[in-house]
This record gives structure tokens, sequence and C-alpha cells, in this order.
């Protein structure tokens, strides 16, 4: 088990926090739940996407986007509060937000905080872009996309073998 | 060494699985050529071709009658369950049921993967969309092996080679040889960049003409391919490329003595009906090879027998 006890309010804060106006925070933090942090610009509702996170699903989410950012130049954070998402969940984004972090947090404390990194088969969440491929048809199957590589992102379809590289967020189911 | 299940890509094959195919291939040519074996005894293969097919579809069904197995058919998707809306997955495991194998041809690219996911027995491509063909390429590589040779080869590639699915594959698999490959084709119908990439890769020397006439005279293998019309907008301009990829007794005045003409057929106007009877042209031993490679698939698979 990692020892997070070293971690302090103050990293909390930087994490948990966003970006503070003269008027007060954008958003506030919160005291259960995930923060990820470091989503390129103008990604985080493809991010909510893959995660299934929808206005439905009964989760208080939070989003901030194209907030000035040292790494980034602009970045997005989601916040789900009261829900630890599971790593295969979180390690998704990495397909549009290589370099997001992900903060888990449990009572205003960051338990938890890691990189994404993309699993070696992605199921049912990006649909190949060739129209031809079986797996764009009423076959009971989902799409399944082999990563071939991590940065830049590589996918190819496992049925038809088409490579997908750009655009990705184009075909997110 | 051949441990596989399914037949789906060449780029699943290694060099030396595709030697032991061949080697095997090589035993059976007599029984391909008639002699009576009972090997697939009580074995039965099922071809489902949702496409229409002569060569591929006539020719592993000899296979399998020439190695004492039988033979079912789908017929026309008309009338059957696939009219009915019936899924393709749902389809090969009810016909798994019936066959020890199947060959599936189908318009789709993925559809011979996905039919290998849901067949409780061997699955062997036949052609997925513009896809895979494995068992073409295979016969090629025989064909090259027994009328030239694998090693040290230079083959131009000529024609579509842009949709032309047999020529990927091969292309692929005589990287493997460490061909030499020269490509030949119309500018709008060059090899996708992906692809020569991938062969430039694996060490590959690949050039890239549009003249016939500037690579003739040096290679050893002529692989031919058909240039379909409908994919010209402007008929002339159709009928300018047809003909400037065109194969003649004359074209072939200054070739190398050895050199060997092939053609997946069946071709139009690409190789002239002059050149049959030339030293060089090998296209219908290359179609008959066609039952031997499948006879070594089909008995690999259905017996998991290795060469002697």
């Amino acid at each position: 088990m990692t020892d997070f006890s070293a971690m302090t309010d103050k990293n909390n804060e930087k994490i948990n926090k966003n970006k503070e106006e003269p008027g007060g925070l954008r958003v506030k933090p919160i005291n259960n739940g995930t923060v990820i942090d470091h989503i390129a610009g103008g990604q985080a509702l493809n991010v909510l996407k893959i995660l299934g996170i929808s206005g439905t699903t009964g989760a208080t989410v939070s989003v901030v986007m194209n907030v000035e950012s040292k790494k980034l130049g602009k970045k997005d954070i989601v916040k789900v509060e009261d829900r630890e998402l599971r790593e295969e969940e979180l390690n998704r984004i990495a397909l549009i937000a290589p370099a997001a972090s992900i903060n888990i947090i449990r009572n205003c404390k960051v338990i938890e905080k890691r990189p994404v990194d993309l699993p070696d088969e992605i199921v049912g969440v990006v649909r190949c872009q060739n129209p031809n491929c079986i797996s764009n048809t009423h076959e009971p199957i989902k799409s399944r996309m082999l990563v071939k590589a991590k940065n830049p992102v590589l996918l190819r379809c496992l049925y038809c073998e088409q490579p997908l590289a750009d655009g990705i967020a184009e075909y997110l189911i | 060494m051949f441990m596989k299940r399914h037949v789906l890509s060449m780029r699943e094959f290694s060099k030396e699985e595709i030697d032991s195919v061949l080697d095997l291939a090589q035993s059976l040519e007599p029984l391909a050529r008639g002699k009576k074996s009972r090997m697939l005894a009580g074995k039965i293969l099922a071809l489902l071709f949702f496409e229409p097919s002569t060569r591929t579809r006539m020719s592993f069904e000899t296979a399998m009658k020439r190695l004492g197995g039988s033979v079912i058919n789908l017929g026309p998707a008309e009338g059957s369950s696939i009219s009915k809306g019936e899924s393709l997955a749902d389809t090969v495991r009810v016909i798994g049921g019936y066959a020890d194998a199947l060959v599936i041809r189908h318009p789709k690219e993925g559809s011979a993967r996905l039919a290998s996911q849901f067949s409780p027995v061997p699955v062997l491509n036949a052609g997925d969309g513009a896809g895979h063909h494995p068992t073409q390429t295979l016969l090629d590589l025989y064909t090259i092996r027994k009328e030239s040779r694998l090693e040290n080869l230079h083959v131009a590639l000529v024609g579509d080679l842009k949709y032309g699915r047999t020529v990927h594959s091969l292309a692929y698999a005589l990287s493997l040889y460490g061909a030499d490959i020269t490509l030949v084709s119309p500018p709008t119908l060059r090899m996708p960049d992906p692809i020569k990439a991938d062969l430039s890769s694996k060490g590959t020397i690949v050039r890239e003409t549009a003249d016939l006439g500037e690579v003739i005279d040096n290679v050893d293998v002529l692989y031919m391919t058909r240039i379909q019309r409908e994919r010209f907008p402007d008929p002339v301009e159709y009928q300018k490329v047809a003909s400037s990829y065109r194969i003649a007794p004359e074209s072939l005045a200054g070739s190398q003595q050895n050199l060997i003409i092939m053609h997946p057929l069946p071709r139009v106007d690409e190789i002239s009906p002059s050149v049959d009877d030339s030293s060089h042209a090998r296209y219908f031993q290359q179609s008959f090879y066609g039952v031997p490679v499948r006879m070594a698939l089909l008995k690999m698979l259905l017996e998991g027998d290795q060469v002697d």
C-alpha cells in the first residue's frame, strides 16, 4: 500500500481546487470522488462520454474547460463526486487525453494520484472508421481496438485491421 | 510447425509456417492430380460464400473431395436464413455444428475473424471484402517456389495495387523472403502508403513506377492484376491506362529467359491470349495449384498433421 499520509491538505487543495478567481473558486473542492486533471483543452465532454457519464446517470459532475495550464496551454478538469472510478474506466481516457492525471479523493484528501495508461485493447469504446467493417453492422459483437502505440495513440481494429490515429474523439461510441 | 486453428490473414503466418504449408502441398500434389485418397473421409467442409466466386469455391470443393471428404454449400443467400436477417455469428454457430470446417467469403472486412470467434470448428478466410485472401497468397507463393524461386527474387506487382487485396497480402508475404519488389501502377492506383511503409520497415527494397516497360526485362516474376473499369470515371482514361498495362508477346522480347508471368484470374485484357503458349505463362498452373495448397490447409486444420 502506498503511504499517502505525507500528502498534506495543501497538496490536496492544489489538486482539488482549480484556478482561483478574484470572485472565488470556479468550482469548489470535492470531499469524495475522482478529479481528472490535465485533460487537453476542449476534451472534457469527450472524457465524460468515454466514462459513460451523462446527465441521466445521476452523478454530481463539475466540468471546467479551457483554463490556463503551464503544461498544456489550455486544459480541462472534470470532478465526479462520490464516485471512485475504476482503473480500467479511467485508463480509456488516455485515448484522447494521454497527459491526464487521476486523483482519488476521500475525506478531502488525495489518497491516490497517478497518470492514465492505455490498456493493450479497448473494447466497446471506439468504433472502427471503416464503414465496411463487420464491427459496424448488427452483429452481436463490441468494437475491439488493439492499442499499437500510446503516444501518439495508434489503434488498429481487431476485425478489419484498419488503423485509427487521428480524430479518435469522432469515433467514440 | 503449424499450430493454427483458423486461417484468417497472412499476417498471422511466420515464414516457417508458410514453408510447412508449401511442403505439404508439394507432397499432396499427386492427389490433387487425381490419385485416390481417403485422408479426410467422413469429414465435412461447409462453403459459406456470401459473394460470387468460381475458382476459390470450386478449388476448395475439389481439394476436399480429392482427400475423400465431402462438402456442403450455403447456396444463394436469397431464400436462406440470411435473407431473414440472421446474423453471421448465428449462421456460423449453426453451420459449424454440421461441418468439420468452414470456408467463408463475405463482403464485409473482418467477417472471417468474427466467424472464427463464434464457430466451433476451424474457419478459412476465402476473402473478406477488401481485406484478406490468405489462401490465394499461399497458392501464389507455391507457384513462385515451384516455377521460379522464393529466395533472391525480384518481382513486379502490376496493375491495381490500391484496391487489389491479393497484392497487399502477397507483398507482405514476399517481404518475409527478402524479395525485391517493384510496384507498377497508374498514379491513381498506387499501393497505399501504410502498406509500403510496413514493407520498407521489414528491410524490403520497394521501388515504384508507372512504366511497365521500365521493369519487364529485369524481373523474375511479373504478377499481373486486373484494372477495373469502375475505378475510372472517364472511360477514355480507363482505355489509356488499361492498354499501357497489357502484356503481349512483343512486350517480352527483352525479358529474362526464366521470367514467369502470373495472374490471379479472371483476366480481361491484361495478358494477350497469344502469351498463353509462351514459356513464361504460368497463370493456369497457378490456378491449379490452388487445389494442393487448399488440400494442405484442410489436412493441417482437420488432422493437425505435419509433413513427414
